[in-house]
């Protein structure tokens, strides 16, 4: 009896377990929930609060061939719903995350996907290429869209703006390596569809978005802005709506998987993108608030498809009842 | 640092729009140290979205003490909160501030002077918070205390009890001179510096406004006294993840919830 009833439970586990199993590109993600990229640092300062190897994957801090010393502060501001942020991709470039963020992220049993920027092709490359020697990453997040930079490569506010710098970029990064591309577009467009369709035909694996939404504050008082930058880009709850409508477009325009994010805070609100057409999806702003989230938002999703005797998450990608 | 649901002990109204709450954290006494902020959810919804950071402001066998002045929705909410109810906390978080490296040793040892130490203590507004924790380990301690209280009027000044309590020797400044000295509490704290041959030449301890702790900082330059500031910042993560809290210092950005709050104030490259 007990070797049975042991037997069956670990049965309904993996059976369990299987159903939020998804694939990226080459990626195999155990559950569709990652850790979007800039809120979770490189993991390893975050560790003391969640058990980051519970989670589908995460996306580190966005890194750069050289050091960034980032935006002037002030740096973020809370709106009503929202995180308005200017933070400037700081980072200590791509020496530093070589020697010291890999040992940490090495420990790691969850794929990790480096997220990167480059003021100019060349720079993307030479990551992509000392990148791609590194056993634990697992794929690139090809950050297209900070709205906090400015990129040589293109006469647009930013690259994911200009279809023909984004095919261009990541037909070269394509070329120069094997692991798992994913492009990260922004809000910011006229038909973010086209854009995603650009970045498909060009070899990306995947299409991650949003980024956040460009905006500013003014300071009545000071008459000046809130943000050290004047502008920044906005997160969290507010820009749900206009998030979802995003990967809705996008899902209906390219095939290959759709990894959606924009105030995702809970398991209702993965699951509304799951139906608008994400595959897995990215918890950013969350993270800063309840650094538990991304767990609970597992198993919000594995008891909704538990109830509605649904054998596999991606059963439901796109499924939205139109 | 870690996350964990604290119950609410007390919230008591202090001033107009003072409270100081209590919660409970049982373990955490000898781990928090002055100078080191909790950053609070303030309900189970995400309105207001950001957690609140809050200096500990006593710290005690039962819990916690946070002293805050309702400025906003969190603050708001936070004064409705009753005995029982519950509060998502993380925490400690932060550096804290170093008082053991040279004042501490010195008043203990007391080799060469057999003088103990006289450490000041300014404070701007609800910035006297983490400085009554400070003030309490420090007078433990066998230090001597000057505190400089700063506020827009009496009605704010707050704290000013218990630093007597203490034995320190206790300076108002209120703004629209309803209190003690007319003026900016750092007016107040060059006219001593200028005036008297009272030694607070230690260490200045200082939290409040950044303006006025560029004005401190500056005191302190030109009398070359050491001196530590705790910088006030928008903080989101409080956990060093955001890098929303970043402060221009001599050696560049630092965050303000992991390097900090607490600085040497030369280090400050001020706005």
């Amino acid at each position: 009896m007990e070797m049975k009833k042991g037997h069956m439970t670990h049965d309904t586990r993996t059976r369990d377990n299987a159903a939020l199993e998804v694939s990226i590109g080459k990626l195999r993600l155990k559950n569709p929930v990652i850790l979007a990229s800039g809120t979770a640092g490189f993991g390893k300062e975050i560790k003391d609060l969640i058990d980051i190897n519970k989670l589908g994957a995460i996306v580190t801090k966005t890194i750069t061939l050289n050091k960034r010393e980032g935006n002037p502060p002030p740096r973020i501001v809370e709106t009503p719903s929202g995180l308005l942020n200017s933070i400037g991709l700081d980072n200590d470039g791509l020496k530093d995350f070589c020697f010291k963020k890999v040992p940490h992220l090495e420990r790691l049993k969850i794929p990790v996907i480096v997220s990167i920027a480059g003021d100019s092709t060349e720079e993307f490359l030479k990551l992509t290429r000392e990148l791609s020697k590194i056993k634990c990453v697992k794929a690139l997040e090809i950050n297209l869209s900070c709205p906090n930079v400015i990129h040589k490569g293109t006469k647009c506010r930013f690259l994911a703006q200009d279809k023909i710098a984004v095919r261009k970029i990541i037909k070269k990064i394509r070329k120069t390596t094997s692991l798992t591309l994913i492009a990260k577009l922004s809000p910011n467009v006229t038909d973010i569809g086209a854009i995603a369709k650009e970045a498909q035909k060009a070899g990306s694996d995947a299409i991650s978005l949003i980024n956040t939404y460009p905006g500013m504050l003014v300071d009545t008082d000071t008459m000046k802005p809130k943000l050290g930058n004047i502008t920044g880009g906005l997160s969290g709850p507010a820009i749900k709506p206009l998030a979802l409508k995003c990967v809705w477009d996008v899902y209906n325009t390219v095939k290959i998987p759709v990894i959606g994010m924009g105030g995702i805070m809970d398991w209702r609100d993965a699951i509304e993108f799951i139906l608008s057409g994400a595959s897995a999806v990215q918890v950013g702003t969350a993270n800063f608030i309840n650094p538990r989230a991304p767990l609970e938002i597992i198993k919000g999703i594995k008891e909704y498809l538990g109830k509605r005797k649904i054998k596999s998450i991606k059963s439901l990608v796109g499924k939205l009842r139109t | 640092m870690k996350q964990f649901k604290a119950k609410v002990i007390s919230n008591k109204k202090i001033a107009k729009d003072h409270y100081i709450l209590s919660f409970k954290a049982a373990g955490l006494r000898k781990k928090v140290k002055p100078g080191q902020f909790f950053n609070v959810k303030v309900n189970n919804s995400y309105k207001p979205l950001l957690r609140k950071p809050f200096g500990a402001h006593k710290i005690t066998r039962k819990g916690i003490e946070i002293l805050y002045k309702v400025v906003g929705e969190a603050t708001e909410i936070l004064s409705t909160k009753k005995k029982g109810d519950v509060l998502d906390v993380l925490g400690p978080l932060g550096n804290g501030f170093d008082f053991k490296s040279t004042a501490h040793s010195s008043a203990k040892t007391g080799t060469g002077s057999p003088q103990p130490v006289v450490a000041t203590l300014v404070a701007g507004g609800h910035g006297v918070a983490p400085l009554a924790a400070l003030g309490k380990e420090l007078s433990d301690a066998g230090h001597k205390l000057s505190v400089f209280i700063g506020a827009r009027s009496k009605k704010e000044v707050v704290c000013e009890k218990d630093f007597r309590k203490i034995g320190a020797k206790v300076f108002v400044a209120t703004e629209d001179g309803s209190k003690g000295y007319k003026g900016l509490v750092t007016n107040l704290l060059k006219n001593k510096l200028r005036h008297t041959t009272y030694d607070i030449r230690d260490t200045i301890y200082a939290c409040g406004p950044n303006p006025m702790l560029k004005e401190v900082a500056k005191l302190a330059k030109r009398y070359k006294i050491p001196c530590q500031v705790s910088l006030e910042e928008y903080i989101a993560c409080g956990t060093g993840t955001c890098l929303g809290c970043a402060v221009k210092t001599r050696s560049g950005y630092r965050l303000v919830c992991k390097d900090g709050p607490v600085f040497d104030a030369k280090e400050i490259i001020w706005r």
